[in-house]
């Protein structure tokens, strides 16, 4: 793979190391940033997300990132979104009541029922609804969850509390709900072929 | 549905792995780099490292040990040992851990359950439970320092109180059953299973897949395992086909 430069926007949050880890062993150059005008520039870039919604919009916002991050989208320039990632790329959450998110989809992030265990936590099947992404099982740390599907967007599906959107993608961007970074070989070749531009 | 885990755990004492049993009589079983790869390319679906060691020294190797674990994993690690406020768990994520194991700092400090848990997440807080069996066959009381102190913590009432105070998993150890490879202690199993909800690795005692299935009929989301893996006895692949055979469901890798 080619030496790719990845920016990875910095959270303040402190185990992003696995996420590091993958794009070294990827070939890739990774660099933190919150700059905003990396932000928009970046040839790729990776939005983590641990923490709770409202606290990462204040930080998004407070360093006027969010903008950029909704044009380079509009733009179609390569970017990943993890975990809480996901859920930001959306209207808003259950989790923050009153907190706009990027809204980048008009949907709103749900809190699983009190018929499961929650967190979810632990390994589950990825079913996409398109050829581009292989199935496979990841590994999640989500209690919230995308449950109403990303129209306009291609999708994976996964069964826990009926089933959610577990991944959605679209031209160079791809946000997924699960860790791709904690998910072994099927994760690694995931970013692998976001950053290769395979996923569309 | 999630899979039922399969998590292999080496400790480790001044940058090397050694084996516990009944948490004493330590032996050298290797590299902890090497160990670590050997386990995920067999399938291991997390990894779990404990620090024994007794020094600063040991506590320092330690970190040098995780970052170099985290260049080769592509899976959860979870680190424990000597966890004694949230600037030590906060260091072992910066080193490269996904979630950080707490247990006698727990019992002394419940608050620290809540603190990690609000500062770092659910999912990256796990607390070690050590149980020992009370004379009545049908109650556990919680020990720490390795087994050497008996608190006056029943088993049960604890793990309900972590889950209030939002820890994300329970590594639940037989000290009875520890190194004894003598199978979980099932009754145990379904006692704290039944007494929370938050998924409970089962650990201590495992020598066969059959004691595997077992602690999963018992309410087990994940086995926790070392003599059986590190003696050779059986492969990570090995027990999760025979899991699979057995109708349980396990990741697919």
């Amino acid at each position: 793979m080619q030496p790719y430069v990845v920016h990875i926007i910095e959270t303040g949050v402190a185990n992003i190391r696995s996420l590091q880890a993958t794009f070294s062993r990827l070939g890739c150059n990774w660099k933190m940033t919150s700059d905003p005008a990396t932000v928009a520039d970046a040839e790729f870039l990776v939005l983590p997300g641990v923490g709770t919604f409202s606290a990462a919009m204040e930080s998004l916002v407070a360093k006027s990132l969010s903008d950029p991050i909704v044009e380079r989208i509009a733009n179609d320039k390569p970017t990943l979104a993890i975990c809480l990632g996901l859920q930001l790329l959306c209207e808003s959450s259950e989790e923050s009541d009153g907190v706009q998110g990027l809204g980048i989809l008009p949907n709103r992030i749900k809190r699983f029922s009190q018929q499961v265990q929650v967190p979810q936590l632990g390994w589950n099947r990825v079913v996409p609804r398109s050829p581009s992404m292989e199935a496979g099982d990841a590994y999640f740390a989500n209690s919230f969850r995308l449950a109403d599907e990303p129209l306009g967007w291609n999708y994976s599906k996964t069964d826990y509390d009926g089933e959610f959107y577990s991944a959605f993608w679209k031209s160079n961007v791809l946000a997924c709900q699960f860790h791709p970074e904690l998910s072994g070989d099927w994760g690694q070749r995931l970013i692998a072929n976001w950053l290769e531009k395979k996923l569309c | 549905m999630l899979k039922k885990r399969i998590i292999p755990c080496l400790d480790i004492r001044d940058g090397r792995v050694v084996k516990g049993v009944q948490f004493q009589s330590l032996r050298d079983a290797g590299d902890p780099v090497e160990l670590a790869r050997h386990y995920q390319e067999q399938g291991a679906d997390e990894l779990v490292i404990l620090d024994v060691s007794a020094t600063n020294e040991g506590r320092l190797a330690m970190l040098e040990t995780i970052e170099q674990v985290r260049q080769v994993l592509q899976i959860p690690l979870t680190v424990g040992g000597g966890v004694r406020e949230q600037a030590d768990a906060g260091r072992l994520l910066n080193a490269g851990a996904d979630k950080v194991s707490i247990n006698s700092a727990a019992v002394q400090t419940p608050d620290l359950v809540s603190q990690m848990s609000a500062r770092f997440g659910a999912q990256c807080t796990v607390v070690a439970v050590d149980a020992k069996s009370n004379p009545d066959g049908g109650t556990w009381r919680v020990v720490t320092r390795s087994g050497t102190r008996d608190e006056t913590l029943r088993v049960c009432d604890w793990v309900a109180q972590v889950e209030e105070r939002g820890a994300g998993e329970i590594l639940l150890t037989s000290f009875d059953r520890d190194g004894t490879r003598s199978g979980y202690d099932l009754k145990l199993m379904k006692a704290v299973t039944t007494a929370t909800r938050l998924p409970v690795i089962a650990s201590g005692g495992a020598d066969s897949v059959q004691h595997m299935l077992e602690a999963f009929s018992h309410g087990a989301h994940a086995v926790l395992a070392a003599s059986i893996f590190h003696d050779g006895n059986f492969t990570v692949t090995q027990v999760k086909q025979e899991l699979a055979n057995q109708g349980v469901e396990v990741r697919s890798c």
